[in-house]
């Protein structure tokens, strides 16, 4: 519902905060005047429930603030919230994540369009604190959306963006988006914050319609089904996902609109591609080292270019394949692992060898898997994956086997 | 090659487990005669409900392609053999989801068979089974439908002879000799299964039954709605709140227009609208709030919406108010009240009369007693094996027991 709750501030240019990926979610949340929020700590996502808490405490936010006593109560609330019409917000880390799992798979079919911050870190066992993908990625076959972000502002202006993707009737599905542990969920960077006016004028109130649980809108959600209708519901998330890639240009061509800020391209970042002979691929906050090593690669020569994965449900396929099939070479680094797939590689490089199957021209596509668990992915793992990329366009072909950067061996 | 479908009709719960051993008893018997064969449940009858009509198929073949041939397929489309253990079932089949009413020879091939366990006369059932466009089969076995509970069988014989009845129906698939074989290896065989088993073969009664015969009745069905005219986020409308029934007098509530339960029942009430004393609770405790609210204050039991559980009998606290009486012998869904109000004295003696069957209003299913079994089961074989059993008393046992 985001029923206007404060007064608002009065129309200002946007204001500069230093703040940390998860403070500017919790900004974005404030002018988002989000309704139900539910906790339950684990690290890294703590880092967001805690400054939702302050800004509740600071009078800033009017909103239910539920802890709950575990991650499964805790999207279960913010599930039910919602098909009464709440504007919600809750998010997971790793493991917190695999045990909200049942709830996870159950908002999807019915359509109901959370938004979720999914701080990324490594499933225990070790337990740890680093990041790796395999949480959020839990859900890529489920109807969720899934976004990877890399900076604050990024976090800030995507959850806005998010929620105007997921509460648009056309999708109606739940948004998960993902940040890396600690290098965007900890560090403090410098970021614009919005006035609420442009928010306003930016975010429509959230409409249930037909779906409403509510005594004047008498409905039963989630009754018992037989194999007699289960694969037509299916039919209609599909659709829906399917559907969510219009609303997602829309919404970020309204963005640019609004607040003369953000990306042409929704779905993913091109960095230095126009000339690359070869593209690294790769998601979240690994863009910093790799832009960096680019760089210094490009002072001696080498012509290399990063395109960031921002969007991976829905997939953006057909853009994604027109940028990546230019390149003599791809090097695709994922941060997570996929133990037993096709060349034992990582999910990303193996939804691109997808991607790339029917398109008319396939590079030569070497994967990576790099940084598991926090660990630093540095200049010298670029440089080496660059290079054996450039081994692979000279030769033409690929040995499809997978290679693990920075491993002690 | 050839093969040989069967499916078996029976109320869900009540007569899971004998189902199952028929189905496991055909592919074994003709095992014996070295076919190959499967025996399997329908998955979207369960999780099985009190009385819902559920279904178990076993496909007998001459090789192991041609069964995979008939496998192929979540259910068959046709039977050569329709066994149905509860004559109720003759006014059709609507299983746990309801679409509408099948009736009970749908599947049945032209010059098939409807195999069913009855002490109801030919004439009596095909005026309830519906008319088929093609002719058929009907073979009675002589018995009152075996009921018996979740976690309990009863050992009346009913699965040894259907499986002899079908060795006289399918000769070429199912021997009297290797259904007698694997009966007597069963792990609840034995020598005088056996001997029922060669009995029900001896006896089985069959008619032909022509298309012009048979209940003439349409049965009810609805299409099934196309993904994208079904409502999204796994939501269906809930049931509209209802109206009084006439002059701003009494309730009929919605109900829905899809789900209705006319032959999920084995049983049903009838009511003495007389002796009323409109105390509330049958309409309360109803579980599928089928009670109506009539304009003076008594409770009309609608039969699109009772299940027949009996709950109403066990809670009324008038004497014989409320009587379950056996769906066999009930023509129609009308209103009861409605045939009260139009004529009271007729609609005593109809009362009288069905509430007075003995054999129609004991209850059929459950054991009550230890060694009940071993009773019914005597007097059943000192006759021969076709003495209907007098049933399991039921609640208000005292006033109904033969």
């Amino acid at each position: 519902m985001a029923v206007a709750t404060r007064p608002a501030p009065a129309a200002a240019e946007d204001k500069e905060l230093l703040i940390s990926g998860s403070e500017a979610v919790a900004e974005a949340l404030t002018l988002a005047d989000i309704d139900v929020v539910t906790a339950y700590p684990i690290r890294p996502y703590d880092t967001v429930m805690q400054a939702i808490a302050k800004k509740i405490a600071n009078g800033q936010l009017v909103a239910e603030y539920i802890v709950a006593e575990g991650e499964h109560s805790q999207f279960e609330i913010v599930k039910h919230a919602s098909t009464v019409g709440a504007r919600v917000f809750c998010g997971s880390s790793g493991v917190g994540w695999a045990y909200a799992m049942e709830c996870l798979v159950v908002t999807p079919p019915l359509r109901v369009p959370m938004i979720a911050l999914v701080g990324n870190r490594a499933l225990d066992d070790p337990g740890a604190f680093g990041v790796e993908h395999n949480d959020a990625l839990f859900v890529r076959d489920l109807g969720w959306l899934l976004c990877w972000i890399d900076t604050s502002q990024e976090a800030l202006d995507t959850t806005l963006i998010a929620y105007r993707v997921a509460e648009d009737r056309r999708v109606f599905l739940p948004l998960a988006i993902s940040a890396d542990g600690a290098f965007l969920t900890h560090s403090q960077a410098l970021t614009m914050v919005p006035p609420k006016s442009k928010v306003d004028r930016y975010l429509p109130r959230y409409d249930r319609g037909d779906l409403l649980l509510h005594p004047d809108n008498p409905i039963t959600v989630a009754p018992q089904a037989n194999e007699d209708w289960v694969i037509e519901i299916r039919r209609q998330n599909n659709e829906a996902m399917a559907r969510a890639s219009t609303v997602i240009e829309e919404a970020y061509a309204e963005f640019r609109r609004v607040f003369g800020r953000g990306p042409e391209n929704p779905w993913f970042e091109e960095y230095m591609t126009d000339d690359a002979e070869v593209i690294l691929v790769g998601m979240g906050t690994i863009s910093l080292p790799i832009k960096v090593a680019i760089r210094e690669m490009r002072a001696k020569g080498k012509k290399v270019g990063l395109v960031r994965l921002r969007w991976f449900r829905p997939f953006p396929t057909d853009r994604l394949v027109a940028a990546l099939s230019r390149a003599q070479a791809l090097g695709v680094i994922d941060r997570d692992y996929s133990f037993g797939s096709p060349f034992g590689s990582g999910v990303v490089a193996n939804e691109i060898r997808a991607a790339l199957y029917n398109a008319a021209r396939r590079p030569p596509l070497l994967s990576f898997i790099c940084g598991l668990g926090g660990r630093e992915v540095t200049l010298e793992d670029v440089y080496k994956a660059t290079d054996m990329c450039y081994g692979a366009a000279k030769a033409g072909k690929s040995d499809p086997k997978t290679h693990w950067l920075g491993v002690r061996e | 090659m050839a093969a040989l479908i069967c499916e078996i009709v029976y109320r869900g719960i009540f007569q899971k487990n004998l189902a199952s051993r028929i189905a496991r008893g055909i592919v074994l018997s003709a095992r014996k005669s070295g076919r190959w064969g499967i025996a399997f449940g329908r998955y979207g009858d369960s999780p099985q409900r009190n009385g819902i009509p559920a279904k178990d198929f076993a496909i007998v073949a001459d090789t192991n392609e041609e069964l995979e041939q008939n496998m192929a397929r979540y259910e068959p489309k046709h039977v050569d053999v329709t066994i149905c253990v509860d004559d109720t079932l003759a006014k059709g089949v609507e299983s746990w989801a309801w679409y509408g009413l099948q009736p009970i020879n749908r599947l049945t091939v032209p010059n098939g068979t409807v195999l069913m366990t009855s002490i109801q006369s030919f004439g009596e059932l095909l005026k309830d089974i519906h008319r088929k466009d093609a002719p058929y089969k009907l073979a009675l076995m002589r018995a009152k439908a075996s009921f018996s509970g979740l976690w309990v069988y009863r050992e009346d014989h009913t699965e040894v002879r259907i499986l002899g009845a079908l060795a006289k129906i399918a000769p070429a698939f199912l021997s009297l000799d290797g259904v007698s074989q694997a009966i007597a290896e069963m792990d609840w065989g034995s020598d005088l299964k056996v001997a029922s088993a060669r009995k029900a073969y001896e006896r089985l009664e069959t008619r032909e039954v022509t298309m012009a015969e048979g209940n003439p009745e349409i049965p009810y069905s609805f299409e099934m709605p196309k993904w994208w005219e079904m409502r999204e986020g796994v939501t269906i409308p809930a049931i509209p709140i209802g109206k009084p029934k006439e002059e701003g007098k009494g309730y009929v509530p919605e109900r829905n227009p899809y789900f209705k339960k006319y032959t999920t029942r084995t049983m049903r009430p009838v009511v003495n609208f007389d002796t009323c004393v409109k105390c509330t609770l049958c309409w309360i405790q109803c579980p599928d709030s089928c009670f109506d609210v009539m304009p003076d204050g008594t409770y009309d039991a609608n039969m699109e919406a009772c299940c027949g559980c009996g709950v109403c009998e066990a809670v009324c606290p008038v004497e014989n108010c409320i009587t379950m009486v056996n769906e066999s012998v009930f023509e129609d869904n009308a209103s009861q009240w409605e045939m009260w109000r139009k004529d009271k004295p007729a609609y005593q003696v109809w009362l009288t009369n069905k509430i007075g069957d003995k054999q129609a209003t004991v209850r059929s299913h459950g054991f009550r007693f230890r060694g009940q079994y071993e009773q019914e089961l005597k007097t059943d074989l000192d006759s021969g094996g076709v003495e209907i059993t007098a049933g399991i008393p039921g609640e208000n046992a005292q006033h109904k027991t033969v």
